[in-house]
């Protein structure tokens, strides 16, 4: 048992993939000689050299897309988009290269490539700086993505995303990096599977990423007041493990799922729909979505605060559930 | 647009539990088409649409518990568009009308034509899907559980908390019937003066015929002696039109076809008497194919609500078990009913000489509001004379 934090979690995860595999290598803006822009990258450089840490120019679409073409000729490349933000430049080869390539070659290539990405607002970055787009990832097919939303899973998703013969998105939400927490020394393979972590029998609170924090604490709250939540982390987003989402839904009856995408066409409008069209019958109230308000994230604190799903938020929807 | 209501499939029938639709919005129906499968307290019927058009709305979901005369669902008239009908819909005030019971003496509920002001909208009462599947299984009615949750949804917990409360009895579907059979039948002796008439049939000519016609037939396809009973009944019928209809709203009404209802013990317990239609046009071989698919049927418990509701007629035949007559309760809204008793070879005087004939005693109980009795004994010296030309039916 040691206590790290979400940034040392996945710095350990990327020195470990480095070190114990001569194709990996880090490719991105500022992952050098800064460090990275959340310091993730922090010291690699100068353990691993310039041919394993590659600072490249400010194109999102050059350099991932020369991530694809290194994937496809036989390295195992980590490309750290700076932010989801950035990554709209990129979408082009993400969707139309790196998500296609084993369709349209007729099963001959593959790209083991991993995308890095921070995600998310809550900072205090304004409107262009503060998006989440996961949902847009998580509904195209070619691509899995993961969302690591605990100390753990930082350091241990990495490993098997690399090993996966397809490309993987992995969303690191900026409000995670400080989060510490003690970590076991048992390393998990798992990217397949949600989590549930906390368990409860009054009903389901579905979130992932950098909502997890915030459910956590509010099902904390909830329980004293007697309301017996359980937390379900669904960890990777696509493919979604409905099983573990449906067995919780099933058990509580009662789901509300946090989301900090816009409310519209969120991975949390999945995720109802999926539940309504599977779990319909064991409802015992119609589901319910704590999501990011319809608006451009703005800027001042307090209408930040205001845009985004907070723990009385959560509270609120539960009890609309509850019918308290 | 058309409402299609909840017939009552017999006089012991006031509410009904949709098991089952058999079409969907937007399906195009024929009259006597099958539409759902309702249970009553005796049997899961296929209830038949009385009207041609087109599926608009199903008011009602499987499970649900409805009076007698509750619509189930919306039909569009031939050459009625959806839009017109909603627009229909949305000039009634979104209230559900008070479930009335059902009207005592309407054998079928007839297709509403709805007025453009008449048409109920049916505003449902916020039930969750769990609570509702729960509620059928613990078999508590849920329109009287009162609901807790958000906007006042019935919850599965309100549910248990209704089913503790009620600490229901066990789902007895033979004490469901016997009490749906001493409603019918209470009423029957609380309403209708029967009066009862008998008549001893020799039934030598019928034996030997029969017996004859059988040898030709293989055995799949015997007669059965109470086959030509009932045929003979619904033959002497067409001379006694007065046994053969309804006492509804104080009058007597003939019925326009003969609609043998056969009483049909179920063997659990228990009895229905669905009808032969139009048993008078039938031939013998008919006639017995579709009473072996009736009694088949009425054990399996797949009747048809034509089947159930429109008897004119009731025939009943205890022969089998050995009685020699049987006086029976007539099933209202019908006004007579006949029975017939075991067919036994018995001393009969004929032509100044005793011989040894086979027997047979029927009995007609009578609703004298309809009937004298001097017509009850006409058809059953009618009934006797068709069964001395077996050849004849």
């Amino acid at each position: 048992m040691s206590r790290l934090s979400y940034r040392e979690g996945m710095r350990q995860a990327l020195r470990e993939a480095l070190a114990g595999d001569p194709r990996v290598f880090v490719m991105g803006e500022d992952v050098g000689r800064y460090g990275g822009t959340y310091a993730v990258t922090k010291g690699l450089l100068e353990e691993f050299g310039p041919e394993r840490v590659r600072d490249t120019p400010l194109s999102e679409l050059a350099f991932v897309g020369a991530g694809i073409g290194a994937a496809l000729g036989g390295m195992r490349p980590i490309v750290e988009v700076m932010t989801v933000n950035f990554s709209l430049l990129a979408l082009d080869q993400i969707v139309n290269s790196a998500a296609l390539y084993r369709h349209m070659s007729g099963g001959q290539f593959s790209v083991p490539l991993v995308i890095r990405m921070a995600t998310g607002a809550g900072r205090q970055v304004a409107a262009q700086h503060s998006h989440s787009f996961e949902n847009w990832y998580a509904s195209i097919p070619g691509i899995k993505v993961l969302a690591p939303a605990t100390v753990e899973d930082a350091r241990d998703m990495l490993a098997p995303a690399l090993a996966d013969p397809d490309p993987v998105v992995i969303f690191e939400h900026a409000q995670l990096y400080n989060v510490e927490a003690d970590v076991s020394e048992t390393r998990s393979t798992d990217i397949r599977s949600a989590a549930v972590r906390r368990e409860g029998k009054m009903l389901s609170l579905i979130t992932y990423g950098g909502s997890l924090p915030k459910t956590l604490e509010a099902a904390s709250q909830l329980a004293e007041e007697g309301i017996d939540a359980e937390v379900v982390d669904l960890r990777v987003l696509r493919p979604l493990d409905m099983a573990t989402v449906l067995a919780s839904v099933r058990k509580c009856r009662r789901a509300v799922v946090v989301d900090e995408t816009w409310r519209t066409g969120s991975l949390a409008a999945e995720i109802v729909a999926r539940i309504a069209e599977e779990a319909f019958y064991d409802l015992d109230a119609p589901p319910a979505r704590v999501c990011s308000e319809e608006v451009p994230i703005p800027y001042a604190k307090h209408l930040e605060e205001a845009a985004l799903p907070q723990p009385a938020k959560i509270l609120a929807a539960v009890k609309t559930v509850l019918g308290r | 647009m058309i409402e299609f209501k909840l017939p009552s499939l017999g006089a012991d029938m006031d509410r009904g539990k949709l098991l089952e639709w058999k079409v969907k919005p937007g399906e195009a129906v024929k009259r006597g088409q099958v539409v759902a499968v309702v249970d009553t307290a005796k049997a899961a019927v296929e209830v038949e649409i009385w009207q041609d058009g087109t599926v608009f709305e199903l008011l009602l979901q499987p499970g649900e518990t409805v009076p007698v005369g509750t619509a189930m669902a919306t039909l569009l008239q031939p050459g009625e568009t959806p839009e017109q009908a909603a627009l229909q819909k949305r000039e009634v005030p979104a209230a559900r009308p008070a479930p009335k019971p059902a009207p005592a003496a309407a054998a079928v509920a007839p297709p509403a034509v709805a007025a453009p002001s008449a048409a109920p909208l049916a505003q449902r009462r916020p039930v969750s899907p769990a609570a509702r599947r729960h509620a059928s299984e613990l078999n508590v009615d849920i329109d009287k559980v009162t609901g807790t949750g958000p906007h006042g949804a019935v919850t599965i917990e309100d549910v248990e908390k209704a089913a503790a409360r009620a600490a229901p009895a066990p789902a007895d579907r033979y004490a469901e019937m016997r009490k749906a059979i001493a409603a019918a039948m209470s009423r029957s002796k609380r309403e209708i003066p029967h009066y009862y008439l008998s008549e001893t049939i020799p039934m030598q000519r019928a034996v030997e015929w029969l017996a004859r016609e059988n040898e030709k037939r293989p055995v799949t396809e015997r007669i059965l002696m109470g086959t030509l009973q009932l045929k003979a009944v619904a033959l002497a019928l067409a001379k006694a039109p007065e046994l053969n209809g309804f006492w509804l709203d104080g009058k007597f009404q003939a019925a326009t076809g003969v609609h043998i209802g056969v009483a049909i013990s179920i063997r659990q317990g228990g009895l229905i008497a669905p009808a032969i239609h139009d048993a008078d046009k039938k031939s013998l071989i008919e006639l017995m194919r579709a009473l072996s698919d009736l009694v088949a049927r009425a054990r399996a418990g797949s009747l048809r609500s034509s089947e159930m509701s429109d008897p004119t007629i009731t025939v009943t035949n205890l022969g089998d078990q050995g009685v020699e007559a049987v006086f029976g309760v007539i099933y209202p809204p019908q006004v007579a009913l006949v029975g017939f008793g075991r067919l036994e070879t018995r001393p009969w005087a004929a032509n100044g000489a005793l011989s040894a004939v086979p027997l047979v005693t029927a009995s007609l109980s009578g609703d004298h509001r309809a009937s004298d009795g001097i017509r009850g004994a006409r058809f059953l010296a009618g009934l006797r004379e068709r069964l001395q030309h077996p050849e004849e039916l």
